[in-house]
C-alpha cells in the first residue's frame, strides 16, 4: 500500500515574542498510522501539535491537513480532526452524556451520546460528571469527544501521563483500534516504552527542531548496529510485565 | 467520511445555550441569587414595610369588655389590643416601651357610666399621643351619640381621593428584580467566562468549528432565559401573595421582562469586562461587588433615591439599576408603555455603548 502523506509540515517556524518554541520544523505523516513526536518537555512537541490543531497562529511555514491549507481553511480542517489536548477541563456540572451532546452541536451533527460512550466503555458513566471519573476515564472520555465528527485525523496530547500500567494498555488498545478503523492518530509521548509499542513511526523533537523520524524498530536497530549495548543484560521481561502479571491485567475502574 | 457539507451555527449556538442553561440550573450560587435572595428580601420587607404604624395598648384584665369603648378600640386598625398579659408584664413591658400604654375601662353605677384609665409611658411617648387622639375621638363620638341634641360649633367634612394604594411591595419589588438581575448578570457572566477560559473549556471549543460568537450568543441566550424565568417567578409570587400592582397584567409583565432583558444585556457587559481583568476565581466576587454593591445601596433597591442628600442623588442618578429601577416602577406601577420611558432607557443605551467599549477591550478568550 503507498503511503499517502495526510499531513505536511514544512519548515514550520512558531515565536512568542522573543522567545522560539519551534525552529523550522517539517515532517509528514501518513494516512492510517499512529504518529509520535516524542521529546522532553519543552521541546515544542505541544506548540507544534496546537499549530496544526488551528489553536495557534503559526509564525511562518507550511501546513496543510488532508488537503486543506491551514491558512486558508481552517474550518475545514477543523471539521476534520478530532483534538485531546493536554489537561482540558469540560463543561460544568454536565453529565458525560450531556458532553457529547454538546460537543455533536458544536460540530454541527446529531451523534447518540450512548454510542459515542460505548465505543470507549464508558456506557455505564453515562450519568456522571467528568471531574468524578478515574484518570483512565478521563483520557478514554477525552477520545470519545474527538471522535464524535468521524474525524479523519486525531491528536492526542500526552494522553497516558498519569496512568496506571493496566490504564495505560486499555488506552493503548482504544487507540490501536481507531486506527485500524482507518482514522489517523497523532500522539505525543515521554514514555519510550509506549511509542516503541504504539507508535508506527515517531519523530524526536528537541530544542524546537527534528533530529530524527523513522520507524521504532529501525531506530533501535540503527542504534544496535552502530554498536550500542545496554550496561545491564536484558531479561524476557520487564517490571511492568511482573506488575500486570501480578496484579491482573482487567481495568481497574476508581 | 460522511462529513457535514454545511456548517450551522445556530445549531452551535443552541447547543451551548443548552449547556449552559443546564449548568445555570445545577449551579447553587444562580439559584441562591437570582431567586432565594430578592424573594427574602421581598417577604422581609413586604412584611415589616407594609403593615404601617401600630400601638401597642396592653388592657387591663379588669376592664368591661362589652363596653361600646372596647368595642370601638377593638375596631381602630391602628390600635393593637393585647390582652394575654399578667398586670404585673404590662407594668414592666410598658416601662421598656415594649406596649406604648395601657388601658382599664370602668363601668360605674352612676354617671358617667364608663371611666378609662390610661397609663402612658415616656419609653413610647409618640405612640402615646396617637392613642390619645384616638381615645378623645372616641370620646367625643360616645358624648355626642348619646346627649345627641348639642349642635356643634364645628364640624369636619372628610374625603378621600380615590386612587391606587400604593403598597411597600410595589416600591419593593421591581428593586429586587433589578437586584436579582444586577448580580445574574455580573457574578454570573464573570464567573463562567473566567471558569471557562482557566479550565481550557473554551480552548477545546476552539478545536471544533464553532464561532466565538456562538459561544458569546450562546451563553448570554442561557442567562436570559434564566434570569427572565426568575424575574416572572419573582413577578408571580410577588402579585399572588403581596398584591403587587400589575396595572395591565400580562401587558405590564411582558414590559417588565423587556426592560429586565435590556438590563441584563448591560450588566452582563460589566461581567465579560470582571471575566477579562480577572487572574483568577477568588478575585471575581471583590471586582463584581466593586460593580454590584454601590447600585445595590444606591439605586433605590430599598429606599427611594429622593430620600438622600442632593449630593448623594446625583451619584444614584449616574447608575444604571436607578434607571432600570425607575423605568420598571413606571411601567409596572403606573402602566406605563416602553415609550414612557425613553428617558431611562436612553441613560441604559449610554451604559451600554460605554460597558461594550470597554469589554471588547478587556475580554480574554485565553
Amino acid at each position: 500500500m503507498a503511503k499517502q502523506p495526510i499531513i505536511t509540515v514544512k519548515n514550520l517556524v512558531k515565536n512568542y515574542g522573543d522567545f522560539a518554541a519551534v525552529k523550522g520544523i517539517s515532517f509528514e505523516v501518513y494516512e492510517g498510522e499512529i504518529f509520535g513526536l516524542l521529546g522532553p518537555n519543552g521541546a515544542g512537541k505541544t506548540t507544534t501539535l496546537e499549530v496544526i490543531e488551528t489553536l495557534r497562529e503559526k509564525t511562518s511555514g507550511e501546513i496543510t491537513v488532508d488537503g486543506f491549507n491551514i491558512e486558508t481553511d481552517k474550518d475545514s480542517i477543523k471539521q476534520r480532526i478530532g483534538v485531546q489536548l493536554q489537561a482540558a477541563g469540560y463543561y460544568p456540572n454536565l453529565n458525560l452524556s450531556e458532553l457529547i451532546d454538546l460537543f455533536s452541536g458544536l460540530y454541527g451533527i446529531d451523534k447518540s451520546p450512548m454510542e459515542m460512550l460505548s465505543k470507549v466503555a464508558l456506557t455505564d458513566k453515562a450519568k456522571a460528571k467528568y471531574k468524578d471519573l478515574s484518570g483512565g476515564q478521563k483520557q478514554r472520555f477525552s477520545i470519545a469527544t474527538t471522535l464524535i465528527n468521524n474525524p479523519r485525523i486525531i491528536f492526542l496530547d500526552e494522553p497516558t501521563t498519569g496512568l496506571d500500567p493496566q490504564a495505560r494498555r486499555n488506552l493503548w488498545d482504544l487507540i490501536r483500534e481507531i486506527r485500524d478503523q482507518g482514522t489517523t492518530v497523532v500522539i505525543t509521548t515521554h514514555y519510550m516504552d509506549e511509542a516503541e509499542v504504539l507508535c508506527d513511526r515517531v519523530a524526536f523533537v528537541d530544542g524546537g527542531r527534528i533530529i530524527g523520524i523513522d520507524t521504532p524498530d529501525h531506530f533501535i536497530d540503527q542504534l544496535v548496529a552502530s554498536g550500542f549495548e545496554r550496561k545491564k543484560q536484558v531479561k524476557l521481561a520487564n517490571l511492568e510485565d511482573v506488575f500486570i502479571k501480578l496484579t491482573g491485567k482487567e481495568w481497574r475502574e476508581g | 467520511m460522511n462529513q457535514n457539507p454545511k456548517y450551522s451555527n445556530t445549531k452551535a449556538t443552541l447547543a451551548i445555550a443548552k449547556a449552559s442553561f443546564r449548568s445555570i440550573l445545577r449551579s447553587p450560587s444562580a439559584v441562591v441569587f437570582t431567586l432565594a435572595f430578592p424573594l427574602i428580601f421581598i417577604i422581609v420587607f413586604a412584611n415589616i414595610g407594609g403593615g404601617g404604624v401600630k400601638v401597642d395598648v396592653g388592657l387591663a384584665k379588669t376592664s368591661d369588655t362589652l363596653s361600646p369603648v372596647y368595642q370601638a378600640l377593638k375596631n381602630i386598625k391602628v390600635v393593637h389590643l393585647i390582652q394575654d398579659q399578667t398586670a404585673e408584664d404590662m407594668k414592666g413591658n410598658l416601662a421598656k416601651g415594649i406596649i406604648d400604654a395601657v388601658v382599664d375601662i370602668h363601668k360605674n353605677n352612676a354617671q358617667p357610666i364608663y371611666t378609662i384609665n390610661v397609663q402612658y409611658t415616656k419609653a413610647s411617648a409618640e405612640k402615646g399621643n396617637i392613642l390619645r387622639s384616638v381615645l378623645s375621638n372616641i370620646y367625643y363620638n360616645i358624648n355626642s351619640r348619646t346627649l345627641g341634641a348639642t349642635p356643634p360649633v364645628a364640624e369636619i367634612k372628610e374625603t378621600t381621593v380615590s386612587g391606587r394604594e400604593y403598597k411597600y411591595i410595589d416600591f419593593i419589588l421591581p428593586g429586587q428584580l433589578g437586584f436579582s438581575i444586577l448580580s445574574s448578570g455580573v457574578f454570573g457572566t464573570a464567573f463562567v467566562f473566567l471558569s471557562l477560559r482557566l479550565t481550557l473549556v473554551i480552548k477545546r471549543f476552539f478545536a471544533t468549528p464553532v464561532k466565538r460568537s456562538s459561544i458569546v450568543l450562546g451563553e448570554a441566550l442561557a442567562r436570559i432565559t434564566f434570569s427572565l424565568l426568575g424575574a416572572l417567578f419573582i413577578i408571580l409570587v410577588g402579585h399572588y401573595l403581596f398584591g403587587f400592582t400589575l396595572i395591565h397584567g400580562v401587558i405590564t409583565v411582558l414590559n417588565m421582562l423587556v426592560l429586565s432583558t435590556l438590563g441584563l444585556i448591560i450588566f452582563m457587559g460589566f461581567g465579560f469586562i470582571i471575566s477579562g481583568i480577572a487572574k483568577n476565581e477568588s478575585t471575581v466576587p471583590p471586582l463584581s461587588n466593586i460593580i454590584t454593591m454601590p447600585q445595590f445601596l444606591l439605586s433605590g433597591t430599598f429606599f427611594s433615591v429622593t430620600a438622600f442628600p442632593k449630593w448623594l442623588q446625583a451619584i444614584s442618578n449616574v447608575l444604571p439599576l436607578t434607571h432600570l429601577n425607575n423605568a420598571m416602577r413606571k411601567v409596572a406601577f403606573e402602566g406605563a408603555g416602553l415609550g414612557d420611558v425613553t428617558h431611562q432607557l436612553l441613560i441604559l443605551l449610554v451604559w451600554f455603548v460605554i460597558t461594550y467599549a470597554v469589554a471588547v477591550k478587556t475580554f480574554k478568550w485565553e
